[in-house]
């Protein structure tokens, strides 16, 4: 690393460096200031305002730390200097978590016992439509049926898969397959399923595949995503199912991988067959992988929006939790009650939330 | 034994490439679509565009002009009625006799044949890219004037708001997992606290207080706007993956570094980042993707500003606007899918290692 030569520097340059210092950030806040209003009210071609936008943002960001760094190190004695120092490393990250969640967090609480605009205390009264409401009840009830079913065919699916794979000759490209979906954005997946589905009414050429399949076999043209409330609500599901089950099946799969194969093989020839080996042995073994999944997928299925606004935009009888939310917050400009649904899904991720603290308090090295 | 053991492994591939099949066909379906001709999207289903069976003109006959339309019409020896025409008739040898064109008096016999070329084209993909009138030319050769859609606009407005996105949390966190992991000072428990606390809190509950912030700072709408939430929104998990491997790094480097004097600015400039590649990558996928598929907070942030919308929310705007223009729809799906797929399947092994090591986005 060689010497440091900041060290070196006689004191007597202190005045120039203060000046230094300071015209550093002046320059720095000049520079982020005036590219913010030139990206704004920038009139030049797409193509330019989006590589000025990058280079903007990117490059500001990395300067904001060199100079604080610079400041820090040039302009404050060693003892001092040592104890701020990792202060300003964690200044922007501390600033931005307590700006984007933590406040927000208590601002919200607060909100949701307040009306519409927030001008008055109006106690539980929001809670209480919150719970009695029949949109929030048929939005309770569908995401009870997300997270029953959406969560066990993702868990299903992913271990059927991560099985097979384990065993099939071509693994990674099955794997590929099946993970591929969780690249692609929710309104994507929505468009392709709203395809699958798509209805036209008897006696016309189907052009998606599921009422071309039924009618193939049969029976007649169906509107799956308008008609046979609730079960509409399982088309939905599926478009979930499909996405989220690669995630599952990559972490399975990589459990299941670290199973002993010792303990298997002395299982089967005790005569164990396969299916006995892994419900006996793979899945005990495990269980630890398939709870951290679940409560992953379960908080996912909780907190599910796009594929619902992108199919049916909770129109018959589809609403969940979080379009609900969005209406209120959104269409209806009711901050109060808005914020109030918004507390009911931390409530539900609160017990993940107690956990994952907990299992932090175990750490040694934070002691 | 050895037989049987063949054989489950060709029934395990035999399921496994069923379930591969059904997972795939959604999306081939759309895509195999997007490169179709409107007026086939409109009329066929996506799947007559591979080998299939279809009645094939062979014979067409001209009828003179004395023969009267409304009355039989008599071809290769056997009389036909109008109407029976009109639905096409089957003949015994499986030929098949409809009019080309009643108009033109011109009746065809027709046969059932292979038909093994599909007819693509990429006119869709332009249609959604280019925003002003263009001229559009069909399966026959046609051409006519149609108004475009602006996603190409919508793709650098994604970029200009997914790249910093990613890199400003990327940074923020590498330096404050640094510090977590490598500096003692007073408070550090209760900030990591913070940290763990906020991994699982849903950004919903973030989003009004937020609004109310943007307007009073006259932030919405703008590109900044979306980088400072996303980082924020990413951030918790960041720190917490970046922190869990940067802690796991070899002491006595960086040790031997600090008895030459190194500050802590160079030892992370130039041995922690350099290290911890494999996490940064992990994270930096995450990121790119989560950001890039955002519909919510570019919905309520960038929505309602003209000209600054994201891919995601072109797109839903196109399902609700030219819900029946599947041309539209399917080529703009594939747009907006094309990027993050490029990079989940060049980078995929960092991608599975972040998922493998990670924990629950709020």
């Amino acid at each position: 690393m060689g010497q440091n030569q900041k060290t070196v520097k006689p004191a007597s340059n202190y005045p120039i460096r203060l000046f230094k210092g300071i015209l550093m950030a002046v320059a720095l806040g000049g520079f982020l200031y005036w590219g913010f209003f030139f990206l704004r009210d920038s009139e030049l071609p797409k193509v330019f305002t989006t590589m000025f936008a990058i280079v903007w943002g990117v490059g500001g960001m990395t300067m904001i730390y060199v100079v604080m760094n610079w400041l820090a190190e040039n302009l404050l004695p060693t003892n001092l200097r040592h104890r701020v120092l990792p202060y300003v490393f964690l200044l922007p990250a501390m600033l931005l978590l307590l700006w984007f969640l933590v406040i927000p967090t208590l601002r919200t609480l607060v909100m949701s016992f307040s009306n519409k605009n927030n001008t008055e205390f109006i106690g539980f009264a929001n809670y209480i439509a919150v719970f009695t409401e029949r949109l929030m009840l048929e939005a309770f009830r569908n995401n009870l049926l997300w997270i029953m079913i959406g969560t066990t065919a993702c868990i299903v699916f992913g271990l059927l898969v991560a099985v097979l794979a384990d065993r099939s000759s071509f693994e990674n490209i099955a794997k590929a397959i099946i993970f591929m979906p969780m690249a692609i954005s929710f309104v994507g997946a929505g468009v392709i399923w709203k395809f699958v589905f798509l209805y036209e009414p008897a006696g016309e050429v189907q052009r998606g595949l599921l009422n071309a399949i039924w009618v193939g076999l049969g029976g007649q043209p169906q509107a799956w995503l308008q008609m046979i409330q609730p079960w509409n609500n399982l088309f939905l599901i599926m478009v979930a199912v499909w996405i989220q089950t690669g995630y599952a099946m990559v972490i399975f799969s990589s459990a299941i991988k670290s199973v002993p194969e010792e303990i298997l093989e002395a299982a089967r020839i005790d005569g164990a067959t396969e299916i006995q080996a892994f419900f006996r042995i793979t899945i005990p073994v495990i269980k630890n992988t398939i709870i951290t999944v679940t409560t992953t997928i379960v908080i996912f299925m909780l907190k599910i929006f796009d594929v619902v606004i992108i199919m049916t935009g909770g129109q018959y009888g589809t609403e969940v939790i979080a379009t609900q939310f969005y209406r209120q917050f959104f269409t209806n400009r009711n901050q109060g009650y808005g914020a109030a649904i918004s507390i009911v899904l931390l409530i539900a991720v609160l017990p993940v939330m107690i956990y994952n603290l907990r299992e932090f308090g175990k750490q040694e090295t934070f002691r | 034994m050895n037989k049987q053991k063949k054989s489950s492994k060709t029934l395990v591939n035999f399921m496994l490439g069923i379930i591969c099949f059904v997972w795939l066909i959604p999306a081939v379906g759309l895509l195999v679509s997007s490169f179709r001709y409107r007026e086939s999207i409109d009329s066929t289903g996506w799947w007559t565009e591979f080998p299939h069976r279809e009645y094939q003109t062979f014979i067409t006959y001209q009828l003179p002009e004395d023969v009267n339309l409304r009355e039989s019409i008599k071809i290769e020896g056997v009389e036909y009625d109008d109407l029976a025409i009109r639905d096409g008739i089957v003949r015994e040898d499986g030929s098949k006799i409809v009019w080309e064109s009643r108009k033109a008096r011109l009746i065809g016999v027709q046969k059932k044949r292979w038909s093994f070329l599909p007819e693509l084209t990429f006119d869709n993909y332009k249609a959604v890219l280019i925003g002003q009138k263009y001229e559009y030319t069909n399966s026959a050769g046609e051409i006519s004037t149609v108004q475009g859609e602006n996603l190409s606009q919508a793709f650098l407005n994604s970029l200009a708001v997914t790249i910093p996105a990613t890199v400003i949390p990327v940074m923020i966190a590498a330096f404050a997992a640094y510090v977590f992991a490598w500096m003692k000072f007073p408070g550090r428990r209760l900030l990591f606290i913070i940290v763990v606390a906020t991994l699982v809190v849903p950004l919903q509950l973030a989003l009004i207080p937020l609004t109310k912030d943007y307007v009073k700072l006259q932030l919405n709408g703008t590109f900044l706007s979306m980088w400072l939430a996303h980082t924020g929104f990413g951030l918790p998990l960041a720190i917490y993956l970046l922190h869990n491997y940067i802690s796991t790094l070899p002491r006595d480097i960086l040790e031997s570094a600090f008895i030459d004097g190194a500050s802590h600015f160079t030892i992370f400039l130039r041995l922690i980042m350099p290290l911890s590649v494999p996490a940064l990558a992990s994270f930096a996928i995450f990121q790119f993707l989560w950001v890039w598929n955002d519909y919510l907070v570019s919905l309520v942030f960038l929505g309602a500003s003209a000209g600054k919308q994201v891919l995601t929310v072109q797109l839903a705007n196109l399902v609700g606007s030219r819900g029946q223009n599947w041309y539209f729809l399917a080529s703009g799906a594939f747009i907006s899918m094309a990027l993050p797929l490029l990079v989940f399947f060049s980078l995929q092994r960092y991608f599975v290692r972040g998922l493998t090591a990670g924990s629950v986005k709020g």
